[in-house]
């Protein structure tokens, strides 16, 4: 008789989810989704589903109370609109919609809505992993696995039953059948490495804005791979005219100034990867995020060069991301886009780029990276 | 759960009381759930067996939330039924169990006699049953989407039904006409017999001539479509529209239900009312011990306890029935006490009639809300309850009260419980503009239409429809004509 609920309500979350795909849009925009893990609840404001009817406006109705006061004594904040509405204020006021989800809920989500495809990791040679989990409880196994309490519990049962058991001198003996043992069931799980390294551009001309985007990017690109490799690594690389590593947290609050030589960052990424992340054993993926401002021709046919010789060939996948700015001349983007473009596409099924000219466009771009299934 | 022992033997005792005050209800079946089983009932609108719908699922979700926060508590549910069936939570102490029981007598008193409640199916739980059973065999041949999608639009015009014609025959034609067969193809006012001198006098030229008028417009009134206006959009719809057999066939379950629970609305002041003022009866003469005073009146006060913001239908209700008692108990009602205007006198008038037990027990049979409050709110009542009426100030932003004038007290009342609360809207003309597009009228009383919503129904009414609707309304008090014509809406 109650069972039924639970398919009205599911239906129901399912509708939620639906109108929540709509707005994905604002809250991948929202900063203070940033830093959360997969399992934290987030919780979304939601305007109420609601049936339309043909019903009188709140606000003008008004009504009838009972209680002191004399005309003009306030009886209640405006927002409270239910308290006027229709049948002489017997009906309960708006509901707003608060929704929780997790985190990797609104992952899953945007995966759905962005039409993102499931992350192919390199090469059939995977590891599988397998892992002997305890999950039952069964009734024959070694002594040293015995579940005393379930044991203990079958004792007393059988006890009870059969009446020899005495409140007063409460002694359970168990006997052979009353033994109960945990029993393990082998999980095999396979296991993928992978790394990704975010590389930023954080010269004179980034500015807070700039940063900000980036780190809407970064959390969204990063909460989705997540998604699909257990044990992800991620490694933080800044640049000016120099490159060096930092941390998670100075990767996003540095403020640097100078001139920008994109090179070094691919540089530094390089050496990481020949020192901790053989390509043949781990998935790597490389953003690289700036506003396009390099410092001179050369070191972008440097760049370009590093890029077609080293890096492409072992990523799974390379993104870059031209964030717009007041300052930056945007040539890097050209540059790229010449060499590795042609008509019809990149030359390389590695390399993504896109282009970042708002926080509007976060959205989409994250579709441009991730859109491709790798 | 079925009742505890102990729990019988109470609404045993309690029932024997019930009748011995002459209430008269349906037997009730009571059955006592859990808080989680009971929030599923609740959101089931007291049924169990609904249909399958989303919407039951977000009331499951409000209400368990608003239970898990402490913010609300539902220590009882019945539902107008032969038998009532009556929910009691689990938890409740035995004091409440008593005090919900004595209440549910009420409740169901007053829907076995009272007139609004008469053309309800008392068979209800197995008309939900069936109508569950077919949405769902619906939605198996059909499709959740699709039949989602229909219920939903139906569902949006769920208030348009005409709440008074199960009492009233509607002259949806003229008994003595046979449909299809005109009465009187001659349109000619028939002349009174006079002189010849007299007859300038005894048909005046300018009389024949409006009634001429007259006749000629309710010929052409004939024509029109529908004959008169018509406030069951749901049986205009279901009659007319282009609707698939299965679409009709839910469309027709949806207004049955809406019908069912009509009365709940009209009567809601006298219902609650009615409960309360028995269950306070039941419980302080005969059922209350003495260590469960304090509790019973701990409960009784948090549910009859007036709010600044609206109207308590408890309190009202049962403050008005106590009052129309003692009226009648003292005489204090007819022309005499009427027209004598010494105070003093009126105050300590007493007649000891003794019909004030008589005379609410005929109130609660003949009477609806918006009835009994015309009939009965006089301004003794008004002032002793300490009532006012407030308003928006958008000023402030808040809500400020704005009289205490007994009649305007009452005229808003009143205003809110017209057609339940719902804006009076009818269909003018079904084949509007000679092309089968439908027109509605809004019956504008002072108060404009939630706007967005509005569109929102009006588009549902046009994909019932399939041809462009059109409704008449004001809007900031400029008449408007707000349409949709199933790809564009206009404002005019």
């Amino acid at each position: 008789m109650f069972v039924k609920i639970d398919s009205d309500h599911s239906r129901f979350k399912q509708i939620i989810r639906g109108k929540i795909k709509k707005e994905l849009r604002k809250f991948i925009t929202h900063g203070e989704m940033i830093g959360r893990q997969g399992k934290d609840l987030v919780s979304i404001p939601l305007p109420q589903i609601d049936m339309p009817h043909f019903v009188y406006g709140p606000r003008q109705m008004g009504g009838v109370g009972q209680g002191e006061g004399k005309p003009g004594t306030v009886i209640g904040a405006g927002e409270i609109e239910g308290d006027g509405s229709g049948q002489a204020g017997n009906e309960e006021g708006d509901h707003v919609l608060e929704t929780e989800l997790t985190v990797a809920e609104l992952v899953e989500l945007m995966g759905e809505e962005l039409e993102l495809p499931r992350i192919q990791p390199k090469g059939d040679s995977n590891l599988n992993s397998e892992k002997e989990k305890y999950t039952g409880i069964g009734m024959s196994g070694p002594e040293s696995l015995r579940h005393f309490k379930r044991t203990y519990r079958q004792a007393l049962r059988r006890q009870i039953i059969a009446g020899s058991y005495d409140p007063k001198h409460p002694r359970i003996v168990p006997m052979r059948e009353d033994r109960r043992y945990r029993v393990s069931r082998k999980e095999v799980r396979p296991e993928q490495e992978a790394v990704i390294i975010y590389m930023m551009d954080v010269s004179g001309s980034m500015g807070a804005e700039q940063k900000e985007i980036v780190r809407m990017e970064t959390f969204w690109i990063d909460t989705w791979i997540r998604a699909h490799y257990k044990g992800l690594q991620a490694r933080y690389i800044v640049h000016d005219a120099v490159a060096r590593e930092v941390d998670r947290d100075t990767f996003y609050k540095t403020r640097e100034s100078g001139g920008t030589i994109i090179s070094s960052a691919y540089k530094l990424c390089l050496d990481l990867i020949h020192k901790h992340y053989p390509p043949s054993d781990w998935n790597i993926y490389a953003f690289h995020f700036s506003d396009g401002d390099n410092w001179s021709g050369n070191d972008t046919q440097e760049c370009l060069k590093l890029l077609q010789d080293e890096l492409l060939p072992i990523v799974n996948l390379f993104g870059y991301g031209q964030v717009e700015s007041e300052y930056g001349s945007g040539q890097f983007l050209r540059d790229l886009s010449e060499k590795f473009y042609r008509e019809g596409g990149a030359t390389h099924e590695s390399l993504v780029v896109s282009k970042i000219a708002s926080r509007d466009a976060i959205y989409d771009s994250i579709k441009d990276f991730l859109g491709k299934g790798r | 759960m079925s009742l505890s022992p102990e729990l019988i033997k109470w609404r045993n005792h309690i029932r024997e009381i019930a009748l011995g005050y002459g209430l008269d209800f349906f037997e009730v079946i009571f059955e006592v759930l859990d808080w989680k089983q009971m929030n599923v009932v609740a959101s089931y609108g007291g049924f169990p067996n609904r249909y399958p719908h989303w919407r039951f699922g977000m009331e499951y979700e409000q209400i368990s939330k608003s239970y898990a926060y402490g913010l609300t508590k539902i220590y009882e549910m019945v539902i107008n039924n032969d038998p009532s069936y009556a929910y009691l939570l689990h938890s409740n102490a035995l004091m409440d169990q008593k005090l919900v029981m004595a209440h549910v007598y009420g409740h169901s008193d007053f829907f076995k006699n009272n007139f609004y409640f008469s053309h309800t199916n008392r068979k209800m739980i197995d008309v939900m049953g069936n109508h569950r059973s077919k949405v769902q065999r619906y939605i198996d041949e059909y499709g959740l989407d699709k039949v989602e999608a229909f219920i939903d639009q139906c569902l949006s015009l769920e208030n348009l039904i005409d709440y008074h014609s199960p009492a009233i025959k509607r002259q949806r034609f003229h008994e003595d006409e046979v449909l299809g067969e005109e009465k009187d193809t001659k349109v000619s006012v028939k002349k009174m017999k006079s002189k010849e001198y007299m007859d300038t006098f005894v048909n005046p030229s300018d009389f024949l001539a409006a009634q001429q008028k007259m006749i000629e417009e309710a010929k052409k009134k004939e024509k029109s479509f529908p004959e008169h206006h018509e406030r069951d959009v749901l049986l205009f719809l279901i009659n007319y529209a282009p609707l698939e057999r299965w679409q009709r066939d839910v469309l027709t379950m949806i207004r049955d239900e809406a019908y069912y629970f009509a009365p709940q609305r009209q009567t809601k002041i006298m219902n609650e009312g009615w409960a309360a003022y028995w269950h306070t009866t039941m419980m302080t003469q005969k059922i209350l011990d003495d260590t469960e005073v304090i509790d019973y009146a701990d409960h009784h006060s948090g549910t009859v306890a007036p709010h600044p913001g609206r109207v308590n239908p408890y309190k009202l209700g049962m403050e008005l029935f106590r009052d129309i008692e003692d009226r009648w108990n003292k005489g204090k009602f007819g022309k005499e006490f009427e027209d004598c205007t010494d105070f003093k006198e009126k105050r300590v008038w007493d007649k000891k009639l003794g019909q004030g037990r008589d005379k609410i027990f005929e109130v609660r049979k003949l009477y609806n809300d918006l009835t009994f409050l015309d009939a009965f709110l006089n301004d003794e009542f008004c002032v002793q309850q300490k009532m006012f009426t407030y308003a928006y100030n958008p000023n402030n932003n808040t809500y400020e009260i704005v009289d205490r004038d007994w009649r305007k007290v009452k005229a808003k009342l009143l205003q809110s419980l017209t057609n339940c609360g719902s804006p009076i809207i009818e269909i003018v003309d079904g084949n509007y503009n000679n092309r089968g597009e439908m027109l509605l009228k809004h019956h504008f009383d002072g108060a404009t239409l939630k706007m967005d919503w509005a569109w929102e129904t009006l588009k549902n009414l046009q994909s019932l429809w399939d041809r462009p609707v059109y409704l008449e309304t004001m809007v900031e008090g400029i008449p408007k004509v707000l349409s949709f014509d199933g790809k564009e809406t206009h404002e005019k």
